[in-house]
């Protein structure tokens, strides 16, 4: 069985802060990680790997060079495979860009019965690229994956939603996006750390000329989205003090309230 | 491989009207309907243009006689046994396949799990752009372009996306944020339409729904915490946070205090002995705001203090500091954001 | 002179700090009140690679780096000194294996020791020998084809949880040192017993105790090293010990008692302001960051240097005075910053205050290393 998952690394966006002066990020003295979800997505093949013999694990990302770091902590976690996809040409890709990047990789790569996604990336937060490659690869999805079992031709995943959860079944391949309920993590195997630097083979990096990929739909020129404008979300310490009758209080309060736009 | 493109439309201009997916379950329309009404007639009146609702179902004549009241120029009604339950293959097929016959300049989705299930499956399908869980919509002055914003980076940025080149303009609106549609007299056309389904269209294919009305967010990961301290007085008053709590949409949290009084459980504590948490917005009631508290919450985009006492330590910190009876306050709080979201 | 980490100690280190964060951190505090060993700790270690990071990879290690093997410490002590006790301790055993074991030996004792959770655990130290080892009484008694121990070991970290024992035993009193012989001892063996679990000052999760040899009948096999070899066998090991158990977490108990520090600092207001806007608790936060910078350098230049193979027993004694010294006193300032609250066991830094002690007494006092370092430095006269 041939499980192939996409990660992305990511700036941890917890720890991510602005300049207020700019508009912009500080990335500086910010780590990078695995995206999140991407962690369970993985853990979830490695754990169909520790439950089979013949499952082969390929972990996937599309990224710039220090992106290696992202697919090395993947081989150490167990994966037996990752592949780094980088090429200036897609730098500044959107969502569309990214999937038919990481589809046209995908098809390279060739055998798969799962492609394991995570649901979203913690920077872009969009929960795209999953769908998008499954359309681009005509395969079935279920996402928002929050528990997972593989019968003998088909997989039957427990899927949540907002008022519940759902039960879906579907033949292989097919492409699933795990959330974070789904499972924990396991941390990296120290061994296999350095197993992963001096096996040269568990790595690879490809090009947009390795893959065959249209250039007419990647990168930043050809992203069907592109950034108008980005703003920092007003949120300063405004230090507001109210007093009022009560009736008076909660609608200043809502108020304020609805300017954060949460509500 | 999916032979969409982008970047391939002649001339735009042939793309007219707005449209929105319009959601369901049991027989209702979900709120994010009314919302994203309100936001298509909003865009639909600045580019002089039409309305249309979508709407996927079987059985559902109620559902559908009534999001026609709210001021839409046509409802199309997929009518379809098939489409009784939410499928990604039939609901993808449906919606795309209209689309590809019907040009529209802008379609609009929920951004629910399902609608970020198969909104980019239609956007890929279809070969166009498509903007994820935005909390704003506008249409630029000048050129006309959709102009969609969406927070990034956890929330830390916002970032206002065009897609200038494709049509439609595709994006997925976050539930509960925008204002809602009034109901009105008059009734909009509303067009019935048998999709070219079948059976083997399903690939995935659910089995089951179960409905669990319990679920609730950790406070880890809460976006919105509603908080009590020793004012809440008992664990009726804990019932009142509660109240809020699911009204706005957050989870409850407490003091060390209240947990030891007995009035909630140990599980929903926070702060130094607690949890640490990171809400976009923690409403404090009846804290004084003691340092083992504060230490748990400081990484809060903004904290709202509901306190009596002026001079508890936590009025100095709060970003809002509500002077005022909790009691007496937060039900009128309640009452406000009802009548905000349409719930009265 | 590169400075700089290898990217597999970088990611050693992320590892570590995740393993520390989310297993050793919120157990911390309760394995510490109810003196309980953290068993599951140690087999997830076990598991991950932990225990085996700068072992041989023919036993299941990851190779050798023993800067790695630093960090493992360091990180796991930052959020729990015990078990960076526990672990680097049971290191400090398998590592004397290592060294004295002949092949049979290293072929069936090392690789459960590093990959399977067996804790293993070193005897030397009885009532009336500490820093004057040579006054054991321990003896071991050549009887046919085995040796019968009789005796009593105190203070013994792993006692009553180690499943393997090297203990230090004289097979011939009068030769003093030179007549100490060091065996493997199997917990299971009749005659052997725990005594006393010490109910100690700090450390509680790391069970320190008393074995009592009965009668212990040993087959020859198990003799570690030569016969009367022993005392070399204890004193090889001292030398990575000093630095890859009590610099190694030293420096990680420093470290966070001092990020501990800053953060009470900064949101602590008195006054009007954060008590870290005080000159006073700035110089203090200063001289604490120096001296730790000063710790870690030290620290892991006399790992690289046993990684190189050199000879290191002075660098080694000075790690551990020095570490173990500045760990203390940072810890000691780092509570008297949070003030009262500091007192109080809901602050991990109480904790702290009570665990570091030990690291001045154990593994040789600091007495001990002031005159092996005056030795190395004065020569013969």
């Amino acid at each position: 069985m041939n499980i192939i998952v996409c990660v992305k690394q990511v700036p941890n966006t917890n720890d991510v802060r602005i300049n207020h002066d700019t508009g912009t990020l500080i990335r500086d003295g910010v780590d990078s990680i695995i995206n999140p979800d991407d962690l369970n997505a993985l853990e979830e093949a490695l754990q169909i790997k520790d439950s089979r013999d013949d499952v082969k694990v390929t972990v996937l990302s599309m990224g710039p060079p220090q992106a290696k770091n992202a697919l090395m902590e993947s081989l150490a976690m167990g994966a037996d495979k990752a592949i780094l996809v980088s090429d200036r040409a897609f730098a500044g890709s959107d969502t569309w860009a990214t999937a038919t990047v990481l589809a046209s990789a995908i098809k390279k790569i060739g055998d798969y019965d799962i492609i394991f996604c995570g649901r979203q990336a913690i920077d872009g937060d969009t929960a795209q690229v999953g769908p998008e490659i499954a359309e681009f690869l005509d395969l079935p999805q279920i996402t928002y994956v929050m528990d997972l079992e593989i019968q003998k031709d088909k997989v039957v995943a427990t899927r949540s939603f907002e008022s519940g959860t759902m039960v879906i079944e579907s033949r292989m391949p097919v492409l699933l996006s795990a959330i974070k309920e789904l499972n924990h993590p396991r941390f990296m195997d120290i061994r296999r750390i350095y197993e992963a630097h001096e096996n040269e083979e568990m790595f690879e990096m490809w090009s947009a000329k390795d893959i065959e990929v249209d250039l007419t739909q990647i990168g930043v020129k050809n992203s069907p989205t592109k950034v108008y404008k980005t703003f920092v979300p007003t949120r300063e310490f405004s230090g507001k003090k109210l007093t009022g009758t009560p009736k008076e209080l909660a609608n200043k309060c809502f108020n304020e309230i609805l300017h954060l736009n949460i509500v | 491989m999916s032979n969409a493109k982008v970047n391939q439309i002649k001339d735009l201009s042939e793309y007219k009207g707005v449209c929105i997916v319009a959601q369901h379950q049991d027989s209702k329309n979900l709120p994010i309907s009314f919302e994203l009404i309100h936001e298509g007639m909003k865009l639909a009146k600045k580019r002089e243009a039409r309305l249309t609702v979508l709407i996927l179902g079987y059985k559902i004549d109620d559902a559908v006689n009534e999001i026609a009241h709210y001021g839409a120029d046509e409802v199309i009604y997929f009518e379809n046994e098939l489409l009784k339950d939410y499928s990604t293959d039939l609901y993808t097929k449906t919606v795309s396949d209209y689309l590809k016959k019907n040009k529209f300049e802008i379609v609009i989705f929920g951004a629910s799990s399902i609608g970020r299930d198969f909104a980019p499956r239609v956007a890929a399908r279809i070969g166009t752009g498509l903007v994820a869980d935005c909390t704003k919509l506008d249409i630029h002055e000048e050129d006309g372009r959709f102009l969609q914003t969406r927070p990034a980076f956890g929330g830390n940025l916002m970032a206002t996306i065009v897609c200038p080149n494709d049509r439609p303009q595709m994006a997925t609106v976050r539930p509960g944020v925008m204002e809602t549609a009034t109901r009105l007299e008059e009734k909009s056309v509303v067009t019935l339409i048998k999709p070219d389904i079948a059976l083997g269209d399903i690939i995935a294919k659910t089995l089951e729904i179960i409905y669990d009305k319990s679920k609730h967010v950790s406070l880890a990961d809460a976006d919105i915490i509603v908080s009590g301290g020793r004012g809440m007085k008992n664990k009726e008053g804990f019932e009142l946070l509660e109240e809020l709590a699911e009204v706005i949409g957050g989870t409850v949290g407490a003091s060390r205090v209240a947990v030891d009084e007995g009035w909630i459980d140990h599980s929903r504590q926070v702060g130094q002995t607690g949890q640490t948490v990171r809400p976009i917005v923690y409403i404090a009631c009846g804290i004084s705001g003691a340092i083992q508290h504060m230490v748990g919450i400081s990484d809060s985009d903004f904290i709202i203090a509901i306190n009596k006492n002026p001079t508890a330590p936590i009025m100095e910190r709060a970003n809002l500091a509500v002077e005022g009876d909790l009691f007496k306050v937060i039900p009128e709080l309640i009452k406000e954001i009802k009548e905000h979201k349409g719930m009265a | 002179m590169n400075f700089d980490l290898t990217n597999e100690q970088i990611m050693v280190t992320k590892a570590a700090r995740r393993f520390a964060e989310e297993v050793c951190e919120p157990i911390a505090a309760e394995i510490d009140k109810e003196h309980r060993f953290p068993r599951e700790t140690f087999e997830l270690l076990s598991k991950y690679g932990f225990v085996g990071t700068g072992f041989p990879k023919e036993y299941g290690g990851t190779g050798n780096d023993k800067i790695a093997q630093l960090i493992v410490v360091e990180e796991i002590a930052k959020a729990c000194m015990a078990t960076s006790s526990i672990l680097s301790i049971h290191q400090g055993m398998v590592n004397c294996l290592l060294k004295f074991g002949n092949e049979k030996q290293r072929d069936e004792y090392i690789r459960p020791l590093l990959c399977d959770g067996v804790v293993g655990a070193f005897a030397l130290t009885e009532d009336n020998a500490g820093s004057d080892a040579s006054n054991i009484h321990t003896t071991a008694v050549l009887e046919g084809d085995d040796y019968i121990i009789n005796g009593t070991k105190r203070f013994i970290t792993g006692a009553g949880q180690a499943g393997l024992y090297i203990v230090l035993a004289y097979t011939e009193p009068k030769l003093k040192t030179r007549g100490i012989t060091a065996f493997i001892v199997d917990p299971k063996t009749e005659g052997f017993s725990v005594g006393k679990i010490e109910d100690k000052m700090g450390i509680c999760a790391s069970h320190t105790g008393e074995l009592v040899f009965e009668d212990v009948r040993v087959p020859k096999e198990n003799m570690l090293g030569k016969y009367n070899q022993g005392f070399k066998v204890a004193l090889a090991s001292i030398d990575d010990a000093r630095v890859l158990t009590v610099g190694a977490q030293c420096l990680g108990v420093a470290e966070s008692a001092l990020d501990l520090a800053v953060e009470y600092a900064k949101s602590r207001v008195q006054f009007g302001k954060p008590v870290v806007l005080k000159q006073g608790i700035q110089w203090y936060i200063a001289e604490m960051a120096t001296k730790i910078e000063a710790t870690k350098w030290m620290t892991y230049y006399a790992a690289q240097m046993i990684q190189d193979g050199k000879r290191v027993t002075k660098q080694c004694a000075m790690v551990k005075l020095y570490a173990s010294e500045t760990a203390r006193e940072v810890v000691e300032r780092a509570l008297q910053i949070h003030g009262g609250y500091g007192y109080m066991k809901d602050y991990a830094i109480e904790r702290m205050y009570r665990d570091i002690k030990i690291a001045e007494l154990y593994e040789g006092t600091n007495e001990i290393q002031k005159l092996v370092i005056s030795r190395e430095v004065i020569g013969k006269v």
